[in-house]
């Protein structure tokens, strides 16, 4: 039945049938095809700018090339702060597939401490996405060898070559140099406001402190960049173009690392401050301020502990002393107010009074101690300043007042930063009426004002502008910034760092500078001087005043007795000086905190040292009694 | 037809149709070339394939041997095997990457769909060509009870690309046996309405993201998105005249997923452009063309359908995956014929074009 229907199928009209839908068929496969081929001439054709540079954008990475950081010299030539090559370990967290079992095996492989690990894991709160991160930094030969080997079985980490600030001379320059450490969110902040972010794309460290910090932007340098082609994983496949990074400046410091560390030498284990200063120019030779630490631990990443352990030190290594240390200056302005007495009218050089050991005001029963108790007797200017009278400078600063004292005293650079090429600085107090209703909201009262005639009540300085002011009397009235900035060097070219100055004090009399220098020479000759023995046979000629600064106010029938109290509340020992006398080229400043003993018998031998040292005398003259 | 009678040439005696196998061998030297470049360079890869290859046209060549009463004969046991195969996947089937495709026998690991692919359009044609064309409403409704359940066997695994060319072999057959018109419209209505059913109840969670990610694949650029928009730019970054070979950077530098299956033809866009592209459709073209010559010359029905349905499933490959590289047409697993590596789907594409190869070298022996 089946096969005879199929017999007497129409075979022609089966084949037309088919023929047709066949026909149709191939039309609907050309108008698909040329569909296909219209897409692709969209994508091909029409958009290939847009997928070219989406390709692009996939495999080409620019990526930053930090420039490196200037090198600082001292005058002689000697490297303050350069770069040295350390390797490291790093790691791209997000490239890492299994984190934790990779860092349990580094630890194994490579002997990791808790310390680092804890340090990366702060390390990486800080760094953005797919930004290698430090794991351990300094890879000893050994370390790297064996990470080297093993390296593939470590995707996402890498062994990096990477330059680090070291300072030579550690502790030695601290204060003056400061120390680079790696850019925090405050410094990554200041940096976008400043609009220089984009500068340091590829740079992990910035300058904190001191010169590290006041030159940054000349010691940065600008950033360069390098296109790399990348596949999927992150790999760098090849370099496609360099835009080299220009390194920063190198700075030439007037330091003479010598010098400072013969000032460190000198000051051993006491806190306190030396500085010598070019008075012509304000130059800094020396600038020491202890204790001090080591600013390495910065440059290479500081750890916890050790930062605890500066920050909770009672000593405050991290004080700058020398610009931030607010000292009484004790005896050591009585030339400078000697001068204002001159100036305005109330002494001559002739005038002289009579010091019973001990002043009064009028009306009043407190008795003002002098430091020699038995009495200077008849003092002229001269006197009281070689011999230090107390009583001579009561009465003196008690005519003067506490306003006209100020506004002397401010122009030769007391109560103002002195200006020098660092951030730290005090302005320490110069005290005044109206900054004491300022500051207390209280009156003044004349008790104080007599204090103030022997550098002690609120008045505080530092020993930085101890200096200026001394340059100011070496001088005969002009005064310098200090400058630690000798020159920057960029290239071949040195350019000499700027040169600046306050305006000069300027006296009605200019006769007065001379009565004040005599005494300071006589301070050091006089046979009335207790700090002659200090200066004894020295081949140069200097000039100087002491001061011995009370730490703890000593009641009024109470002995003072060195030895027997705390340390803590021990005598500061000042001295400031200059030399030589006919040509006036360094100034020397001393502050010793909490000796025993007193600006002539610890602070006028240490300024001795410090000026043998500075004219090269061989052999140190014993200063003991 | 007066060389019919002349004597056989060695190549119709071999069941070799000349055309057809310079057109497909000139693929399979594409394909060559083309995987050891999206296979990194890799020598071991491209050496598997060209063995792949080698094996295939084996394949071809034996099954263009059989005579065609006995592939006709051969067309319901056929049918039934794969459909008991099927069964006994959906059961005992080994799973991998979350879909259950395979049967163990022991000695080797069989995917009882790929047989289908040749079973169900030679099934389909043998059922309409008992009747004769065009077929009739009951004899089309049996048709497509027959086509529906593989269909719905291989979606379950799930396996949607395969299911989806196994639905359109079947649906050529009966479109190519004279499905009237009007049946054809009212057919895709219903396919229409069945769009939305099909995305509530029968799509698995992956295929609708495969389908949303279709429709705007910067939706989730790093995620289901992500191949898609590599796909496209290293398509259009190819440009005109490509990046040449081997220089394809989407693909040599691994931003290109599965760019040696199924996303070779996107480095095949990528090194040689829209010159090469066009080359290669004029390839497949030719194919297709020759294919649906050889469906025309054939004489008897069964012949006809089967080599017209055989051709224009190959269509649906090309069609499906570079609508799908090109983001025309949703990501679903679809290689580009001939030339993705792989072996499974070679080796049937093949086979099918051996039976092609049968059926044009066919015609004298019904008259002898």
């Amino acid at each position: 039945m089946r096969k005879r229907r199929t017999a007497i199928r129409d075979r022609h009209a089966e084949a037309a049938l088919f023929g047709r839908r066949v026909i149709f068929s191939l039309v609907v496969v050309v108008a698909v095809f040329s569909v296909l081929l219209v897409n692709m001439y969209q994508l091909q054709v029409v958009e290939f700018q847009t997928f070219q540079t989406r390709s692009n954008d996939n495999r080409i990475k620019v990526v930053p090339l930090a420039p490196n950081r200037g090198i600082i010299y001292d005058r002689n030539g000697r490297i303050l702060a350069e770069n040295r090559p350390v390797l490291s370990l790093e790691l791209i967290p997000e490239r890492v597939p299994n984190l934790e079992q990779t860092l349990a095996d580094l630890t194994e492989l490579l002997g990791l401490t808790t310390e680092d690990l804890e340090r990366f894991e702060r390390n990486r709160l800080r760094e953005r996405r797919f930004e290698q991160v430090i794991l351990l930094d300094q890879l000893s030969e050994e370390q790297a060898a064996t990470f080297a080997a093993r390296q593939h079985e470590y995707p996402g980490i890498s062994i990096e070559a990477r330059l680090v600030r070291h300072y030579p001379y550690g502790e030695a320059l601290t204060h003056a140099l400061g120390y680079v450490a790696k850019i925090n969110q405050r410094d990554a902040e200041r940096l976008k406001a400043a609009g220089v972010a984009a500068n340091y794309a590829a740079t992990r460290t910035i300058g904190k402190l001191g010169v590290e910090g006041y030159y940054e932007e000349q010691l940065h340098g600008t950033v360069g960049y390098q296109q790399v082609e990348v596949d999927i994983h992150g790999r760098q496949l090849r370099t496609l173009a360099v835009e080299p990074p220009i390194p920063g400046q190198d700075l030439v410091l007037e330091i003479d690392v010598e010098l400072q560390q013969a000032a460190q030498e000198i000051l051993a284990d006491n806190r306190g401050s030396l500085i010598l200063m070019d008075p012509r120019d304000g130059a800094i030779l020396a600038m020491v301020s202890q204790p001090s630490y080591d600013p390495n631990w910065f440059a290479q990443g500081i750890t916890v502990a050790q930062y605890q352990s500066l920050l909770n030190s009672r000593h405050s290594p991290l004080l700058n002393r020398a610009t931030q240390g607010g000292y009484p200056p004790a005896s050591t302005i009585k030339p400078h107010l000697g001068i204002v007495g001159l100036e305005e009218g109330i002494v001559t050089a002739d005038t002289r009074i009579w010091d019973p050991g001990w002043y009064q005001i009028k009306g009043v029963n407190h008795r003002y101690r002098d430091w020699l108790s038995w009495g200077h007797g008849w003092v002229d200017i001269n006197t009281a300043i070689i011999e230090s009278c107390d009583t001579y400078y009561y009465d003196l600063a008690l005519k003067l007042g506490v306003d006209t004292i100020s506004e002397h005293m401010t122009q030769y650079g007391f109560g103002e930063r002195t200006g020098i090429d660092i951030g730290e600085e005090s302005a320490a107090v110069m005290p005044s009426r109206g900054w004491k209703r300022a500051r207390f909201n209280q009156p003044w009262y004349a008790g104080e004002t007599v204090s103030i005639g022997i550098g002690q009540s609120y008045w505080t300085v530092t020993p930085m502008q101890l200096a200026v002011s001394t340059a100011v009397l070496a001088n005969r009235g002009k005064r310098p910034v200090p400058r630690l900035l000798r020159a920057i060097r960029d290239g071949g070219i040195e350019l000499p760092a700027v040169v600046e100055e306050r305006p000069p004090v300027q006296l009605k009399n200019p006769e007065h500078w001379q009565i004040a220098l005599d005494a300071m020479q006589g301070v050091v000759t006089s046979i009335k001087s207790s700090s002659r023995r200090a200066f004894s046979d020295t081949p140069y000629t200097s000039a100087g005043k002491t001061g011995t600064a009370q730490v703890k106010s000593i009641g009024q029938d109470e002995e003072y007795d060195a030895e027997a109290i705390d340390e803590r509340f021990r005598d500061n020992a000042m001295y400031i000086g200059f030399a030589p006398v006919e040509a006036p080229e360094v100034v020397v400043v001393v502050a010793a905190e909490n000796v025993i003993g007193g600006g002539s018998s610890v602070a006028a031998p240490m300024a001795r040292q410090l000026l043998d040292a500075y004219f090269k005398v061989d052999k140190v003259v014993a200063n003991a009694p | 037809m007066h060389h019919d009678h002349q004597r056989p040439s060695l190549l119709q005696r071999l069941h070799i149709d000349a055309p057809l196998f310079i057109a497909l061998f000139i693929t399979a030297l594409v394909s060559i070339v083309t995987v050891y470049s999206a296979s990194g360079q890799d020598l071991g890869m491209t050496e598997r394939q060209a063995i792949r290859i080698g094996a295939a046209f084996f394949a071809m060549f034996v099954i263009a041997q059989i005579p065609l009463d006995t592939v006709q004969r051969w067309s319901l046991p056929l049918f039934a095997l794969g459909i008991a195969l099927l069964l006994a996947v959906l059961l005992v089937g080994e799973s991998s990457k979350g879909a259950q495709r395979w049967l163990n026998l022991g000695i080797v690991t069989i995917q009882p769909s790929e047989l289908m692919k040749l079973a169900v359009p030679m099934m389909i044609a043998w059922f309409i060509s008992e009747q004769g064309m065009p077929p009739t409403l009951g004899r089309l409704a049996m048709a497509f009870i027959l086509l529906i359940i593989p269909v719905l066997m291989i979606a379950k695994q799930p396996d949607l690309g395969t299911s989806l060319l196994i639905a359109s072999s079947g649906i050529f057959v009966l479109f190519l046996a004279g499905m009237s018109w009007r049946l054809i419209t009212f057919f895709l209505v219903a396919v229409g309405s069945f769009v939305p059913i099909l995305w509530m109840f029968l799509m698995r969670d992956y295929q609708r993201q495969r389908v949303l990610t279709f429709l705007d694949p910067e939706r989730d650029p790093l995620g289901a998105g992500y191949q898609i928009i590599q796909s496209k730019i290293a398509i259009g970054s190819g440009g005109i005249e490509g990046k040449g070979w081997l220089q394809g950077t989407q693909s040599q530098l691994e931003f290109l997923p599965e760019r040696h299956t199924d996303f070779i033809f996107s480095v095949f866009s990528e090194e040689f452009g829209l010159i090469g592209v066009l080359g290669l459709l004029l390839l497949y073209g030719f194919i297709i063309f020759r294919g649906m010559i050889i469906a025309n010359r054939a004489q008897r029905v069964y012949q006809k359908l089967l080599a017209g349905s055989l051709t224009l499933t190959f269509f649906i490959y090309v069609l499906v995956n570079i609508g799908m590289v090109s983001g025309l047409l949703p990501v679903v697993g679809v290689p580009l014929p001939l030339i993705s590596y792989g072996g499974t789907s070679m080796v049937t594409l093949l086979a099918g074009f051996g039976l092609l190869m049968a059926i044009a070298t066919n015609r004298r022996l019904i008259h002898a």
